[in-house]
């Protein structure tokens, strides 16, 4: 009985970390920039704690308020500075600025002011760095308007300004140009070091840090070199001394709370330790994963985080041992596999760390695990050229991984084709044959037959390069007894046609056909006898990609060509069916229905065509779905099947549509709003599935039993009134970490009176009232939700409109339903 | 945290045959002697006690080698024309005889004139043997018939003539003392009993028999004939069990191992093959010189002895077994030094400190882990890994090149290495695994060290043999190239259908592979 509100685009994961240095709360909890929101992560358990949502664009700065510990001062692109109780999750205040704010500094000694760093009014690429005066006015939303200006010609990123001891100086470093102004004496010194570009690179600026204790300015450059400035409230008599370890650029440096020693890392994925500032006392944490691009230091300086360019943090203990770390979708360098799902977990699964597969896992935003395939060390060095994962393909129950390696070299590239057997026993997958060279130019595409009831048997590969063939690879019995695997896979066909290079491959439904594109034509094979039993063509382009239709229109073969065409044709009667002209970058049909999304590129904006391949005319239509151009889509199934009340949607009652854009941002399409999206609903079951059956797991199953079964009766507005009624005390118990629970015997009576059944007491009337709060309430909270992240739809006051028809509607006949609930069926269950 | 991945060693499928038990037991004996004999040598005997002498048959003499001897110890040659199937008796004592003008003839071992002469037989005698109660002889002939004597009376005891050809093959029972085997070019073989009147049993092989063996347990019957070796279950009434077809000549003998684990046939195709008596698969083969007629295996499997058509015996004896580590080991540690500790359950106060598991990395994979490339393809390049193991180091050289410092790891190095280096490369620079890494390294280090060309003879003399070992390889390929089109065009011939085409054309590219390997 919701309002068939509109499809909005969600992010979901893989939002950037990197916009500003990470902070650690006074208690053990962790704050990062991620994307538009803040996040908050418990440092016990590495889950994530609170989202912050509320800025309209990227938050390039978060500060721990100077005065009061408990607070956060968050600053974002769109021009605002926002006043957090991070405990809570709750703004407290937001400060208009104006202008894009780029950084954001606080200080102790600073009464009622934060500097931030703004793009000079009137000139292209200068900034410059001022201090806000944060009025102390009442109110949530307050102007700061009192701008002063501290230094000019500073640089856009964060990390290249530093405040000295007790904030009694400020320093800058731009290009080659170092500049420290002075508070007290008003003064500012600029100092230069040589521009002569020398072997081993150019000494460019590139981050800065400043000594806590002493006057002491620590600055890394594009060469890898750290020079340590001192003496520089003199113009001339200043010295600096010079550490050199790093081969590449300095990306951050940090000093440890007292000052002996200083972090640095870089490119290498190596964080360096520095003991008293000398060349010779080094201490290293090597292979980090990937280049660092943050480090920040605890204040009780016990722990320290770096932040990596791949959205990764990982924590480190004072003694410089890994402790933990903390990962969502690990961003790659290029996602060159598709997006796939694991038959298995139902997890995302694409390109992670360098060499590695990543499985993700779209519930709890975290990655399951990541799997070593490439099985070769990584070396983090700019412009080498490295063996990378570039095609993924599972068996369709999920036993059978395959993989494809590749690297890239002018004269002939290597290439691995890998077979990996999903072992029971230790629960991961096992490298079971790997095979040289498989084709002799790059692999183009990869697909198992998918056939449920014959897995094992049947199982066939097929991989189509771009050397002209495309190769099918069976399983073959061992006939050696003492070999140690019982079957490998090798090589049982080889086809071609007319010397064009194959693209595409896929299997129909039913395993019988196999649809090869070579270059410009379509050709349709025999899966028994690998006789070649038709060709399509569409003149203008080469295929692009294609896909069979599934149950009922399984007799349709789609493709997509590079000049704009989608194509349809009948496999019965071998003609084209209908076409459409449409640029299509994606292709990806529904496994679980017969619908087919297709997401195209025109005039900058991405939109998504959702289709019936037995009709020309698209199911549903969202223009404008991003910005970025998207590259890859996937449905993922639903563990259960959502109740979709408008026609419209349809589609998404069986799966899930998630892509992920080239900034590596994974969104998905969603009915809810985003309250009802935060419920973590499906966590919770997920939880209780697996946990083992107890005279209490039953007593908290038929609490919630219960619950579903009002569920059905009133539709999910009551079951989200009573959710907030009876479950945050179960919640709190079974969610909250270990360590700050508060004792048992506290808890068990709040646990126990919310067992208890209460709602005798309310009359049908109040509910109902309730009830109706309740919508108006969530429709309140979609409006102010959408004004954040929701891309704006057209069509969305009707949709909405109507949905309050049909609320108001069933309002009566809700309450007969609830009496019939009222009813107690529990001498039932006696029996 | 990632720990540090050690350089991937590629393991590669080794071509050609496997090593088995079967391959390290047969190929345990040395170099064969080759001792000449007057003519073809159709029957070879073990003396069944030590020294385990052996009685050889060729033209009309018998000689009797000793184990180890070269020369024959002693020699029967009271024989007009050729003599035929000397055969010991179990006991080692008494030599019996065949001969070409049909009389057989009984010998003592230490005896030189014949103790009995059997006269009956009209035609050549080929087989004779004893029965295994020691008192009689069968003999079969060329007359078509098959006798047995009583060696006491030198008398006659039966007489059958129920085969239609040639009889050349017969074997006696060891369990049952009055049943022996014959096998006749007419196809058939026959089992007897000298109980009764005619034969019990007969079988139809399908070639003309060459020999025939029983089971010391008398339950299985061989029989070789044509191609074919084949078994049969006498005990089910002659039922066949397996037939073997791995000869492409006529298999002209058979014979067991000690263990009877193992059975031997040879044959004219000039190989011995050994067959596994529980899965009847080929596990290993001999090969020799030429056309093998009769095959013998000593007690204990010490020695092969084979007669060929030309003459030639061909004698291999096992050698001498590893001697046990006799040497007093160090005394270990014992048991409970071990355990000591290791059961001790933490219990819910005590504080656990656990050890890091301390990883062993190759010398090689140390320094690459500190990247220092010159020493890990130093490191690489010490004797033993160079020789043994070449894959690792080739496969340290790719990783240098992934990491795209193997030309500094190359350059810089003085005479000796430079030497080292090329030889390593012309030697290995032909193995089809190598190659593609080792054409790298070879034009590095021919770039690198161009300058130098000239100053030093040894350096020069190793990139010409680097020059002509490539060039001989480019040759080669090309004549394979040549062979595959051929190929292909036959195959194009037979099939009417493309994708089996395809097919071939992809196994062709296999044995290519194999071909240039082997080789290699």
């Amino acid at each position: 009985m919701v309002a068939p509100g509109p499809l909005r685009v969600v992010r979901c994961g893989g939002s950037t970390l990197c916009g500003a240095k990470a902070v650690f709360s006074a208690d053990s909890y962790l704050l990062c920039a991620s994307g538009d929101f803040v996040k908050m992560y418990s440092l016990a358990t590495e889950e994530t704690l609170r989202l912050m949502g509320g800025h309209a664009d990227l938050v390039t700065g978060i500060q721990l308020n100077p005065h009061n510990h408990m607070q956060l001062y968050s600053s974002s692109l769109d021009g605002s500075i926002k006043l957090w109780d991070f405990m809570d999750g709750i703004p407290i205040k937001t400060f208009t600025v104006g202008p894009k704010l780029l950084a954001l500094y606080a200080l102790a000694s600073s009464e009622d002011s934060v500097f931030v760093v703004i793009p000079k009014s009137g000139e292209r690429d200068t900034f410059q760095l001022v201090a806000v005066k944060l009025t102390k006015a009442a109110g949530q939303d307050l102007e700061a308007r009192e701008l002063s200006v501290i230094l000019d010609g500073v640089d856009a990123s964060p990390k290249r300004i530093a405040f000295g001891r007790e904030g009694e100086y400020v320093a800058s470093v731009k290009e080659v140009h170092l500049q420290v102004y002075f508070f007290k004496q008003k003064q500012l010194n600029r100092f230069s070091v040589s521009t002569a570009k020398t072997k081993s690179g150019n000494n460019r600026f590139t981050c800065i840090a400043c000594h806590p204790m002493e006057d002491c300015i620590a600055t890394g450059h594009a060469d890898g070199k750290i020079r340590l400035w001192r003496n520089f409230c003199h113009k001339k008599e200043y010295t600096f001394s010079t550490l050199h370890w790093h081969h590449d650029t300095v990306m951050d440096l940090a000093f440890s709370m007292e000052g002996t020693s200083l972090l640095s890392g870089g490119v290498e994925s190596v964080l360096v330790l520095w003991r008293n500032e000398s060349d010779r006392q080094k201490d290293f944490l090597p292979r980090l994963g990937s280049p660092i691009e943050y480090i920040s230091v605890s204040s009780d300086g016990t722990l320290c985080c770096t932040l990596h360019t791949d959205n990764r943090i990982t924590i480190i203990n004072s003694n410089l041992r890994f402790s933990k770390s903390i990962q969502g979708l690990i961003k790659s360098k290029d996602v060159k596999t598709d997006l796939v799902v694991d038959p298995r977990t139902k997890a995302l699964v694409l390109n992670g760390e360098p060499g590695h597969l990543q499985f993700y896992c779209l519930q709890s935003d975290q990655q399951l695990f990541s799997l070593d395939i490439v099985q070769r060390q990584y070396i983090h060095q700019a412009g080498l050229n490295q063996a990378d994962l570039v095609k993924v393909a599972f068996s369709a129950e999920g036993n059978w991984l395959a993989t494809v390696e590749e690297r890239e070299e002018v004269t002939d590239p290597e290439l691995q084709l890998k077979l990996w057997f999903y072992d029971e026993e230790t629960q991961s997958f096992k490298l079971n044959t790997r095979i040289n060279m498989p084709h002799e130019d790059h692999i183009t595409d990869m697909c198992f037959r998918d056939m449920d009831e014959l897995e094992d048997e049947s199982l066939i590969l097929v991989t189509a390069g771009r050397d002209r063939v495309f190769k099918v690879w069976v399983m073959v019995e061992d006939t050696d007894p003492e070999a140690q695997q019982s079957v490998s896979w090798s090589c049982d066909f080889v086809g071609s046609y007319h010397n064009y290079q194959a693209t595409n491959c896929c299997f129909s439904e039913d395993g019988s056909l196999l649809a090869v594109s070579f270059e410009e034509a379509v050709t349709v094979w025999d899966s028994v006898t690998w006789d070649l039993k038709c060709t399509f063509c569409h003149p203008p382009g080469k295929i692009r990609s294609i896909c069979f239709g599934r149950l009922m229109c399984a007799k349709y073969l789609i493709g997509a060509t590079d000049h704009g065409f989608l194509c349809c044709w009948n496999l019965l009667s071998c003609a084209l069916e209908w076409s459409a002209h449409l640029n299509v970058l994606v292709l990806q049909p529904d496994p679980l229905s017969e619908h087919i999304a297709a997401v195209s590129w025109l005039s900058k904006e991405s939109s998504l065509f959702v289709f019936k391949p037995n009709e020309p005319r698209p199911i549903y239509i969202q223009r404008n779905l991003c910005k970025e151009k998207i590259k890859l889509a996937a449905f993922i199934p639903r563990d259960e099947p959502e109740m979709i009340g408008s026609e419209k949607y349809l589609w998404l009652r069986r799966s899930q549509l998630f892509f992920l854009t080239d900034t590596q941002e994974l969104m998905t399409l969603s009915t809810k709003s985003l309250e009802e999206r935060l419920t973590p609903s499906s966590k919770q079951l997920a939880v209780e599935e697996s946990l083992p059956v107890t005279p209490f797991s039953l007593l908290l199953g038929r609490h919630r039993r219960q619950q579903s079964q009002e569920d059905i009766d009133l539709g999910k507005l009551v079951v989200r009134n009573k959710h907030e009624q009876d479950s945050p005390a179960v919640k709190e118990l079974l969610h909250t970490p270990a360590h700050v629970l508060p004792s048992a015997s506290f808890l068990c009576p709040i646990f126990i009176n919310s067992l208890l059944i209460s709602k005798e007491k309310k009359s049908d009337e109040e509910v109902a009232d309730e009830v109706e709060m309740q919508s108006e309430k969530t429709e309140d909270d979609s409006d102010e939700e959408r004004d954040v992240t929701e891309m704006e739809q057209e069509d969305t006051s009707p949709m909405e409109l109507l949905g309050e028809i049909t609320c108001k509607l069933s309002k009566s006949q809700e309450k007969e339903l609830r009496k019939i609930r009222k009813m107690d069926y529990s001498w039932i269950s006696a029996f | 945290m990632a720990t540090y991945k050690p350089v991937v060693v590629q393991a590669f499928p080794k071509l050609g045959e496997k090593i088995t038990q079967d391959t390290v037991y047969w190929r345990g004996y040395k170099t064969p002697v080759q001792i000449k004999e007057f003519g073809a040598i159709k029957k070879i005997d073990f003396s069944p006690v030590p020294p385990y002498n052996y009685a050889v048959t060729a033209s009309s003499r018998i000689h009797i080698y000793g184990r180890y001897s070269q020369e024959p110890i002693k020699t029967f040659s009271r024989f007009k024309d050729a003599a035929y199937c000397a055969t010991y008796r179990d006991d080692g004592n008494l030599l019996v005889a065949g001969s070409e003008e049909g009389s057989i003839r009984l010998f003592d071992v230490s005896g030189r004139a014949p103790l009995r002469q059997f006269d009956g037989h009209t035609k050549a005698v080929h087989v004779v043997g004893f029965l295994s109660d020691k008192y009689r002889i069968f003999s079969c002939g060329d007359d078509y018939s098959s006798s047995l004597w009583d060696i006491p009376c030198a008398t006659e005891i039966v007489s059958y003539s129920e085969h239609s050809d040639y009889v050349r093959c017969g074997c006696a029972s060891k369990v049952n003392a009055d049943v022996f085997v014959t096998g006749s070019y007419d196809h058939t073989v026959k089992l007897f009993d000298a109980r009764t009147k005619s034969s019990v049993m007969t079988i139809e092989h399908g070639q003309p028999v060459e020999s025939v063996l029983l089971f010391p347990s008398g339950g299985l019957l061989v029989s070789a004939g044509g191609r074919y070796v084949k078994v049969w279950d006498v005990l089910k009434g002659g039922q066949l069990l397996v037939s073997l077809k791995n000869h492409h000549k006529t298999v002209t003998c058979l014979c067991l191992n000690s263990s009877g684990q193992r059975l031997l046939s040879g044959s004219l195709d000039r190989h011995v093959k050994i067959y596994s008596t529980t899965s009847y698969k080929v596990v290993h083969s001999f090969n020799y010189a030429t056309s093998i007629l009769s095959l013998a295996l000593s007690p204990e499997d010490e020695t092969i002895v084979v007669g060929m058509t030309d003459g030639v015996l061909n004698v291999k004896h096992r050698k001498p077994g590893e001697r046990k580590e006799k040497s007093q080991k160090k005394r270990q540690p014992a048991y409970r030094t071990y355990v000591k500790g290791r059961t001790y359950m933490p219990k819910q106060e005590d504080f656990c400190v656990s050890k890091p598991v301390k990883r062993v990395l190759r010398k090689y994979d140390k320094l690459l882990r500190s990247f220092q490339s010159s020493k890990a393809l130093d490191a690489v390049l010490e004797p033993p890994i160079r020789l043994y193991t070449p894959e690792v180091t080739v496969a340290v050289m790719q990783e240098l090149h992934r990491r795209g410092t193997l030309r500094n790891a190359l350059a810089g190095r003085d005479e000796k290495q430079i030497n080292l280096l090329l030889t390593f490369v012309a030697r290995r620079v032909i193995e089809p695994r190598f190659t593609s890494v080792l054409v790298t390294v070879a034009d590095m280090i021919t770039d690198i060290y161009q300058p130098v060309v000239g100053q030093s003879a040894i350096v020069d003399r190793q990139f010409l043999r680097l020059q002509e070992a490539i060039g001989k390889e480019i040759d080669y390929q090309e004549e394979l190239l040549e062979v595959l089109g051929m190929m292909d065009t036959l195959f194009a011939t037979f099939t009417n259908k493309g994708a089996t085409y395809l097919k071939e054309n992809k196994s062709n590219g296999l044995t290519e592979a194999i071909e240039t390997n082997t080789n290699n």
